[in-house]
């Protein structure tokens, strides 16, 4: 019998199991974080769904008032703590992430970023509880020593700057990181033009890495508005709609947290609004990490 | 194998090195090192003013090192030194006392690779000048650089737009425009056109030529024919020595040292 077409055996196909291992377990566990994603915000959705057959949009997103147990659900309370504490975090993380980010990246010496990096991983793997009471026994004093009387023992100033010192680390490696990725032909061109080196640094390295600078803000942006145990600890409790950042006011997060640790009926409107927040939050986030993302890729496309 | 030039160099006693009289630069016994590691051993030479030299040699000879050493490029590498010495007119360009970033207004620099800033194409000219205190017309600077660079006809319409919008060839034109732009007495090209398709090339010779009435230029290449046809003064190096500078045409016709003939007669390189 005269075989035609079979393989040479040294050329013929083989069987890895182990490849195919590997490749079925990489693949199922991409596949559970897809749908881990999804099942939350169907479980977020659905549950929204109900809140919202009881309470308006219009109500939900206009009024300034959110007493679940007389039925106000106005998010702007929550909404203005967490824009509060947020825009606190930013100043204080922003400045000295960015500063951090061009020393490390342009002015620092080997030796020196040697000794600055650990101390910025240790920063950044320090418990959030721990940030609380940092800002609750120190910040918040620290305040009431500058500001007085006006200060209150919970305050979103003093959660803001917590969550500040917190995302110092995000902020500063990951300007750095896109400072870095500012290919040295392009500081070259500057310097042969008679730049100097704060020249080459502001005029050419920042704005050529504005793009990942925009999306490492936006990133600690929504880290910061999801931002959950500082605020729980130091912001206070109870949702206050107020302006003044040295009065107690409760976040999106830190009511969300409180709430779901007491005893709420299932099915009642309370239980819902809760999952009507965090569909917001989630919103909101989701947003800002995609704005983040399409500019940081229209930046890697820079340099081509 | 050469029997025309090679005994012509015992009889005439030729030094291998030609002496220029009053150059507008100078190396002395200039040796670069990286590290332990010296990539340009001991090159002395003078440059003509207004004329193009041109600095060829095989991959890894140190022509680069050689000439970011006349903008002390070489600055920004760590561990880079220079010993010897290197003068510009009458100033040692490794005093202590001359700051780099004044002396780079004077020699201006282009590279190998086009490196436009991502700017505009308008803002790739003025902020060099910007940062320099020009006092001028930015926009009558950036259209007399751009016509310069023959390339204000092509970018006109588009001036505010991005550089990187701009073809391989454009962009090295720009590149060259931002240099001239500072009025730099010396322009440096690490090899200019080796990144570019046959036509910007061509473009960009007949605008060196052009630009030697105004400027004094060194070109660094390693392909043959470009230092033939635009260069008047020919350096050839090989492994870190300057082993023969002479007018192009002798190089190129009546090389001296028999590793000059070989590399020119493309056996090695
Ligand atoms: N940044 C650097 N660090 C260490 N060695 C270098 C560096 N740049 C170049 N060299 C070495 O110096 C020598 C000359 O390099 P270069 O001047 O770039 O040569 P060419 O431009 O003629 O190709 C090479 O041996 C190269 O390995
Ligand atoms: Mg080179």
């Amino acid at each position: 019998m005269k075989q035609t077409n079979a393989v040479d055996p040294k050329l013929c196909k083989r069987i890895h199991p182990v490849n195919r291992t590997i490749e079925t377990i990489l693949a199922a566990t991409g596949i559970i974080t897809i749908g881990v994603t999804i099942a939350i915000v169907f479980i977020l959705g659905e549950e929204s769904i109900i809140f919202f057959k009881h309470v308006s949009l219009r109500q939900f997103f206009t009024t300034f008032e959110w007493q679940p147990h007389i039925e106000k659900f106005g998010i702007w309370p929550l909404l203005n703590a967490t824009i509060t504490t947020s825009l606190f975090g930013m100043l204080v993380a922003l400045p000295i992430g960015f500063f951090t980010a061009v020393f490390l990246a342009e002015y620092a010496s080997n030796t020196i970023k040697r000794k600055i990096k650990p101390v910025l991983e240790i920063l950044a793997g320090i418990p959030t509880v721990v940030f609380g009471y940092f800002a609750l026994n120190f910040i918040t004093p620290f305040l009431q020593l500058v500001f007085g009387k006006a200060v209150s023992v919970y305050n979103t100033a003093s959660a803001g700057i917590a969550i500040g010192i917190l995302l110092v680390p995000l902020v500063a490696s990951l300007i750095e990181e896109a400072l870095s990725a500012v290919p040295r032909h392009l500081r070259e061109a500057a310097y042969a033009v008679g730049a100097t080196k704060l020249e080459v640094t502001l005029g050419i390295v920042v704005p050529s890495a504005l793009s990942g600078i925009i999306a490492t803000i936006l990133l600690a942006l929504s880290r910061a508005f999801g931002e959950t145990m500082i605020v729980a600890i130091a912001a206070g409790a109870g949702p206050a709609f107020t302006l003044n950042p040295f009065k107690s006011a409760e976040t999106m997060t830190g009511h969300m947290a409180r709430i779901a640790g007491g005893d709420l009926p299932y099915d009642s409107i309370d239980y819902q609004s809760l999952f009507a927040i965090a569909l917001f939050l989630f919103f909101i986030t989701f947003f800002l990490n995609l704005l983040g993302r399409s500019i940081s890729k229209r930046y890697m496309e820079h340099y081509e | 194998m050469n029997e025309t030039t090679a005994p012509s160099v015992v009889n005439q006693n030729t030094s291998l090195i030609l002496e220029i009289p009053d150059p507008v630069l100078r190396f002395k016994n200039t040796s670069i090192w990286y590290g332990a590691n010296e990539a340009v051993k001991s090159v002395s030479m003078g440059i003509k003013n207004h004329a193009i030299t041109a600095i060829i040699g095989p991959s890894g000879c140190g022509k680069s090192t050689l000439l970011r050493s006349i903008n002390r490029m070489n600055d920004l590498i760590p561990d880079c030194h220079v010993t010897g010495n290197i003068y510009y007119h009458d100033n040692d360009i490794y005093d202590k006392n001359l700051d780099p970033v004044l002396l780079r207004r004077h020699i201006g620099m282009v590279f190998q690779k086009p490196n436009p800033f991502a700017k505009s194409i308008y803002q790739n000219i003025a902020w060099g000048a910007k940062i320099n205190g020009y006092k001028g017309n930015l926009d009558q600077l950036v259209e007399e650089s751009l016509r310069q660079a023959a390339l204000w006809d092509e970018v006109k319409d588009k001036l505010h737009k991005s550089a990187f919008a701009l073809s391989g060839g454009q962009q090295q034109r720009l590149c060259i425009a931002r240099a001239i732009a500072l009025k730099p007495d010396i322009l440096l090209l690490d090899e200019p056109t080796s990144a570019l398709d046959p036509i910007s090339t061509a473009k960009i010779e007949s605008l060196l030529e052009e630009l030697k009435k105004f400027f004094t230029i060194i070109i660094v290449t390693h392909n043959m024919q470009q230092a033939g046809r635009i260069s008047d003064y020919t350096a050839f190096m090989l492994t870190g020595d300057l082993v023969e500078y002479n007018e192009t045409k002798k190089i190129f016709f009546n090389p001296t040292d028999e590793r000059t003939e070989s590399y020119i007669s493309g056996r090695f390189g």
